[in-house]
């Protein structure tokens, strides 16, 4: 890799202490169990997995809303721990999933995207005018909106300003959590395509965060598979697309519906439920739903394996795994 | 298969009172369904799709209007019935799986009561019979240590395990029809596979009739033996999915598959295809062609009229272009 990486983790771990009832003993869950990632200017890297697996948290840490527990998190390689959050947020900016939650209902759309503007006290009212006329043009909002207000508009045009809102900052790298997946299908390809154009347009980098694997494989140039707050598979988007490695990216793969009524439901073979966080599974943490479990998963937990475009964490591709873990 | 439908619905219209005059949602839907099948009613937020299933279990609100040239169930007028002669039909010969498990479960019971409520109302059990019952249908839908679990309520289960309660409790009575409103889109998709691939196994096991309500076109695909699409209160595109899926006739249906990135059929980061414009208002006089507005296939015509259309394959679309598509010359 030439490219110096604009955002990168560094062995990063986040616990939580959650209490189990009235007078339970408080029991740690590690959201995140140290997860190295890097993301290079211009990419978008899509992070996939299912609830609970501490997608959100790792955008909560990103955005420097939570410290995490251990570890550091560098941006163009400074350390954000020692930032200050005002001038993260001139860098990073996010997109979140409910249009309908994230805008204040209270506030004009005018009052929420020049917002960060006014925060950061960039301009005088003209021109923070024109630039909010500027960002409503580029996300494709008509200029007389500017004074409706968000109950006034669909979930389509609400996520269109909060996307302006985002972008008003000119951000580099933007967090974008499950930002399509409360609006319905005809919405969401237009704000795919708009984000697409305004990559392209802006040079913006995304960390791109769905459960939808077929958006994921749209957008994404790679593709990061959390599986219980580990990393568990990295590589460029065509290759895990067409050549997955770990059997929970085949899981999630084949359990994507294309709309082709020749087939039926597919079977997962994940047998058994998502695990309990705060007791998470012997060895490998995917042993009890893997299809490809060996003895040795529950007992020794695997390493990341360096591949062409990533890594994989898995027993299948460690060559001698009984050994290295002696 | 018996001759007649299990369910047959002709002209439903629910017309919904609101200050700006009435707000025409469902206008004069027709469909059949037989035993055994499913029928996947598709469309947007908005579309009348979930107000359907709503007026076809008897549970819209008073002030909503339902009207019907015919909507029967095995033979019993649902617009006749009385309100005893449908709490008798609902839970026990049909039933529902709503969107929401953690709010149309009770939070305030648990789940073992909740799951036998259904069985000791409809059918003369004992409460130990129902309890048996209980627990074998959470192993069936594939709940681990389901004695343990009548005791929880339902906070402490998961978001796919209340799923699995919901779809439990719907089947308490073996009905003959089940209505599913979007009962996977809150769940993760390994989740949403593992339900509905359950939902298609236990319907064909008790050879019931399925409604899916859903958005999602993949989903569709993979279960529906029947799809109807529905925009703006109407039914526009209705047929055998494999029909549809090969052959999309109507432009909205056609555009709903465009907007759906599938992996393998469209060229990774190309532009997605979009259907522009909004949803039309359906309040007061509604003419002509609903989706015209937002249609690429628009000609004057459309201002007036969307006439029933019949393709060889056995599929039905509304649309004044007979094949869906729009050709110059033959308008001349």
């Amino acid at each position: 890799m030439t490219n110096k990486p604009v955002l990168e983790l560094k062995n990063v771990s986040k616990t939580y202490t959650i209490k189990q009832g009235l007078f339970g003993k408080p029991k740690p869950l590690r959201a995140l169990n140290d997860v190295s990632l890097n993301l290079q200017h211009g990419e978008v890297l899509g992070l996939v997995g299912e609830s609970g697996c501490g997608k959100s948290t790792l955008a909560k840490i990103l955005l420097g809303l939570e410290a995490p527990s251990e570890g550091q998190v560098l941006v163009d390689g400074q350390a954000l721990a020692g930032q200050d959050r005002i001038a993260l947020s001139r860098r990073i900016q996010p997109i979140f999933q409910d249009p309908y939650s994230s805008l204040n209902p209270r506030k004009s759309i005018e009052d929420i995207i020049t917002l960060p503007l006014r925060v950061h006290g960039i301009g005088d009212s003209a021109s923070r005018d024109r630039e909010l006329h500027k960002m409503l043009d580029i996300v494709g909002l008509p200029a007389r909106v500017a004074r409706s207000y968000p109950s006034q508009m669909s979930g389509g045009q609400r996520q269109r300003v909060a996307i302006a809102r985002a972008l008003i900052m000119k951000p580099e790298i933007v967090i974008c959590d499950e930002p399509t997946s409360a609006l319905d299908v005809s919405v969401q390809s237009q704000i795919l395509n708009l984000l697409a154009d305004l990559r392209a347009e802006f040079g913006l980098t995304y960390l791109f965060i769905s459960h939808n694997l077929a958006v994921v494989e749209h957008l994404a140039t790679r593709v990061a598979v959390m599986y219980l707050g580990r990393i568990v598979e990295e590589a460029d988007v065509a290759t895990l697309f067409e050549t997955a490695r770990h059997p929970y990216s085949r899981a999630l793969l084949a359990s994507v519906l294309t709309p082709d009524p020749d087939m039926g439901v597919p079977d997962t073979q994940l047998g058994a439920a998502y695990p309990n966080p705060i007791a998470p599974p012997s060895g490998c943490a995917f042993h009890p739903r893997c299809a490809k479990v060996m003895p040795h998963c529950s007992r020794i937990a695997p390493w990341p394996v360096p591949t062409s475009d990533g890594h994989v964490e898995c027993h299948l591709y460690d060559q001698q795994p009984l050994q290295a873990a002696s | 298969m018996n001759d007649a439908p299990l369910l047959s619905v002709r002209g439903l219209t629910l017309d919904i009172p609101t200050s700006g005059g009435t707000l025409h949602a469902v206008r004069g839907i027709d469909f059949d369904l037989n035993r055994g099948e499913t029928l996947c009613i598709v469309g947007e937020s908005g579309s009348g799709k979930s107000l359907t299933s709503l007026a076809l279990m008897g549970l819209l609100a008073p002030k909503i209007r339902r009207t019907a040239v015919r909507m029967t169930f095995d033979g019993t007028d649902l617009q006749k019935a009385s309100r005893r002669q449908l709490r008798q039909l609902r839970g026990d010969r049909m039933s529902m799986i709503f969107q929401e498990p953690m709010t149309s479960l009770n939070p305030a019971y648990t789940i073992g009561d909740q799951l036998t409520e259904t069985l000791l109302l409809h059918k003369k059990v004992s409460r130990a019979k129902a309890r048996a019952r209980a627990i074998e249908l959470l192993e069936k839908v594939g709940i681990t240590a389901a004695e343990s679990r009548l005791s929880q309520y339902p906070h402490q289960l998961s978001g796919g395990l209340r799923q699995r309660v919901m779809i439990a409790m719907a089947l308490m009575c073996e009905p003959e029809l089940i209505i599913a409103d979007e009962p996977t889109t809150a769940l993760d998709v390994t989740i949403q596979a593992q339900i509905l691939r359950l939902l298609v196994d236990l319907q064909r096991e008790m050879n019931m009739a399925l409604i899916l309500i859903t958005h999602d076109l993949g989903v569709v695909a993979r279960v529906a033996d029947k799809v109807a699409v529905m925009y703006a209160g109407e039914l526009v595109e209705t047929g055998p999915a494999s029909a549809i899926f090969r052959n999309p006739a109507h432009p909205y249906t056609r555009g709903l598959i465009n907007c759906i990135p599938v992996p393998g059929r469209n060229e990774r980061g190309a532009r997605l295809g979009t259907i522009p414009g909004i949803v039309p208002s359906l309040v007061g006089e509604v003419t002509g062609c609903p989706f015209r507005g937002r249609c690429d296939q628009r000609v004057a015509i459309c201002d007036t009229a969307a006439p029933l259309r019949r393709l060889p394959d056995g599929h039905e679309f509304r649309c004044v272009h007979p094949d869906g598509h729009r050709h110059e010359e033959v308008t001349a």
